[in-house]
């Protein structure tokens, strides 16, 4: 399938045409300059012009003329007029003579990558369909999240199934499972990856900065408001915004997401002009939703509205194959970041992360990682480089005797076997210790 | 010509542990050293009265020709605000796979957009928009990974959703960049 969108474009003035090359090269496409009309006809007549980005007053013809000219010979091309004037007819006019669409200079930056995302979509939208027949559906852009446990496997599948819908999608775990994680992939693997993936951190937000902050405000709305501010509903025009922490809104700003989601359109504060928005819907809570609709705290409809489909995801205890090559990603990760050797981890190391039951999930053991990279020897993570030492009594229900095996494994584990340390972490004597090694049948593997 | 480092060439009064803490955090992402010099120019020609702006392809092309030097990637980083003929405001731009580039604080600041202003998120928008050109230098495109420094951003918010970082595909289409000129430059001593 083709991938790289071809762009012509056509403009008599130099720094123009040198501003918007830079401009679209960094953004990856194939890109082409005419200096005038009868130099781009040239270069239309040669080759197939994804889109044609044409200025309408040139000397000699004039842009819209060119177009007529261009269709003749690449009646697929998208072409999108370029004006300084905000000539309502002469836009007119190229909108009825088939133009996809037209922009005033100066451009404002989102306005420009708006109009020509939309462009690129419907390019790329045609070559998927016809690509689509024979494609087998891999995910992209899913680096970050690791894992080949069943559950994980399933989620992976459900992304796929999702992304290329519209429908909207509520993804339920506990802290730190990655639910972000799985909206980004859920965006990057939907047609609406070149718009922006707009994530919205409900639980921070209070009520009062609310309004501005989503629906955005017009320029002198308040005091140092210097600049329009886009709301971050417009900002996920095209794209998605994904709502994280849904239950902890108010049950005033459920009613206004209800009416957002429903009318897809906004005002901004102080501003009388309605904004339409096109945004796809994801949101990520820890709470039942379910029971909060039961109980009254979450409105029914919003969550019928935005329970269309449901992506759960398992806590890393319930998924413990997936720690050993967590551990490696983020060894990796932290290693390269920090400018560091790769480390390897020790074997008991590892077995202990394996017994644990992680609360904070994949987020607490990448903490760990983390911090047992910057404490530890720069060789391999160790047991004693790891934060776990008071889980062993927190999360048992041995008995004592048990307790007192696990404990004093730990420390000696802990000081490589060094007798005199472990015996001196533990406030007991070295005669004392062998005697609890040999009672407890203890062995260094 | 083999990347032997990178020059951020401040103009305006930046405070020194502003600059100091970039050029660590670029020196980490780059994995080169980092210079810090001071801008000399004066830069009101550049300035246009309609616009009230400064016309950054001209800063660009000063920058180019008057600070960048063999072998480093040079950034000039300005306070005011900076546009580009056919854009209303750029935040920074770059010559892609070029020497040189330029980026402001002036449309990064909260208090542009009546919100309180914020050192560390402007800091961190900074550093994004300097890494981001840079990576275009280094002949880096705009990547589609919502949380990749090459994600484009027309709006601070948009720069806030991303991290400072280079996603696994920009990473390695980096290093591949890197060594590329590094044999190059073997090739031709």
């Amino acid at each position: 399938m083709k991938t790289t969108i071809s762009m012509l474009i056509v403009d008599d003035e130099e720094s123009v045409r040198d501003s918007l090359y830079n401009w679209f090269i960094e953004d990856g496409y194939d890109v082409d300059c005419a200096a005038n009309a009868k130099e781009a006809l040239a270069k239309v007549e040669a080759r197939n012009f994804d889109i044609i980005l044409a200025d309408i007053k040139m000397p000699g013809m004039d842009g819209l003329e060119m177009h007529r000219r261009i269709k003749a010979f690449n009646s697929a091309a998208i072409v999108i007029i370029m004006t300084a004037f905000a000539s309502v007819e002469t836009a007119v006019q190229a909108l009825k003579d088939g133009a996809f669409d037209y922009i005033t200079k100066p451009f404002d930056p989102d306005d420009l990558s708006h109009l020509i995302r939309n462009a690129a979509r419907q390019i790329t939208l045609k070559n998927e369909n016809e690509a689509l027949k024979n494609k087998i559906v891999t995910l992209e852009n899913i680096e970050d999240i690791v894992g080949n446990s069943d559950s994980m496997m399933r989620v992976l599948k459900e992304v796929e199934n999702v992304a290329i819908t519209a429908s909207s999608v509520i993804i339920t775990g506990e802290s730190g499972t990655g639910k972000e994680l799985i909206a980004r992939a859920i965006h990057s693997n939907s047609p609406r990856k070149f718009f922006p993936l707009v994530t919205v951190h409900c639980g921070a937000l209070s009520e009062d900065l609310l309004e501005s902050e989503l629906f955005g405000h017009e320029k002198g709305a308040f005091t140092g408001a210097m600049f329009n501010r886009k709301g971050r509903f417009e900002m996920a025009d095209g794209g998605t915004i994904f709502l994280d922490e849904i239950a902890t809104i108010s049950m005033k700003m459920q009613i206004e997401l209800l009416r957002v989601i429903e009318t897809k359109s906004f005002t901004r504060v102080g501003g009388n002009k309605e904004i339409k928005s096109d945004f796809r819907i994801i949101c990520a809570t820890n709470k039942d939703l379910k029971k909060m609709v039961a109980e009254g705290a979450f409105r029914e409809d919003l969550y019928y509205r935005l329970n269309v489909v449901n992506i759960a995801i398992s806590p890393l205890r319930d998924r413990k194959e997936d720690i050993p090559m967590l551990v490696d990603y983020f060894i990796k990760k932290y290693c390269t970041l920090m400018s560091r050797d790769v480390l390897t981890i020790n074997p008991a190391a590892l077995r202990r992360l394996e017994e644990y039951n992680f609360p904070g999930n994949v987020r607490e053991l990448e903490n760990m990682i983390e911090r047992a990279i910057v404490v530890g020897n720069g060789k391999e993570i160790r047991l004693k480089d790891l934060p776990l030492e008071k889980d062993v009594i927190s999360n048992s229900n041995d008995s004592l005797n048990e307790l007192e095996k696990k404990y004093i494994l730990q420390t000696l584990n802990k000081y490589d076997w060094n007798i005199s340390r472990s015996a001196r972490a533990l406030q007991i004597d070295r005669v004392t210790l062998y005697n609890k090694i040999k009672k407890h049948k203890l062995k260094h593997k | 010509m083999e990347t032997k480092g990178i020059t951020l060439v401040s103009h305006g009064s930046f405070e020194k542990n502003f600059l100091e803490a970039l050029a660590k955090d670029v020196q980490v992402i780059f994995g080169m050293p980092v210079l810090v010099e001071q801008f000399l120019h004066d830069i009101a020609s550049y300035f246009d009265p309609t616009r009230k702006q400064y016309d950054a392809n001209r800063l660009l092309q000063l920058v180019d020709s008057e600070y960048a030097s063999e072998g480093f990637k040079t950034m000039g980083i300005f306070k005011v605000d900076l546009y580009i003929p056919i854009l209303t405001f750029i935040f920074g731009q770059a010559h892609y796979r070029g020497n040189a580039g330029v980026a402001s604080v002036f449309r990064l600041r909260n208090e542009n957009y009546g919100m309180k202003g914020n050192d560390r998120l402007l800091f961190e928008r900074f550093r994004k928009v300097i890494i981001h050109e840079l990576g275009h230098t280094f002949g880096l495109i705009h990547c589609h990974v919502p949380v990749c420094v090459m994600r484009p951003g027309n709006y601070v918010e948009d720069i806030d959703q991303k991290k400072h970082l280079f996603c696994k595909k920009c990473s390695i289409e980096l290093q591949a960049a890197l060594l590329l000129n590094a044999s190059n430059s073997t090739d031709q001593a």
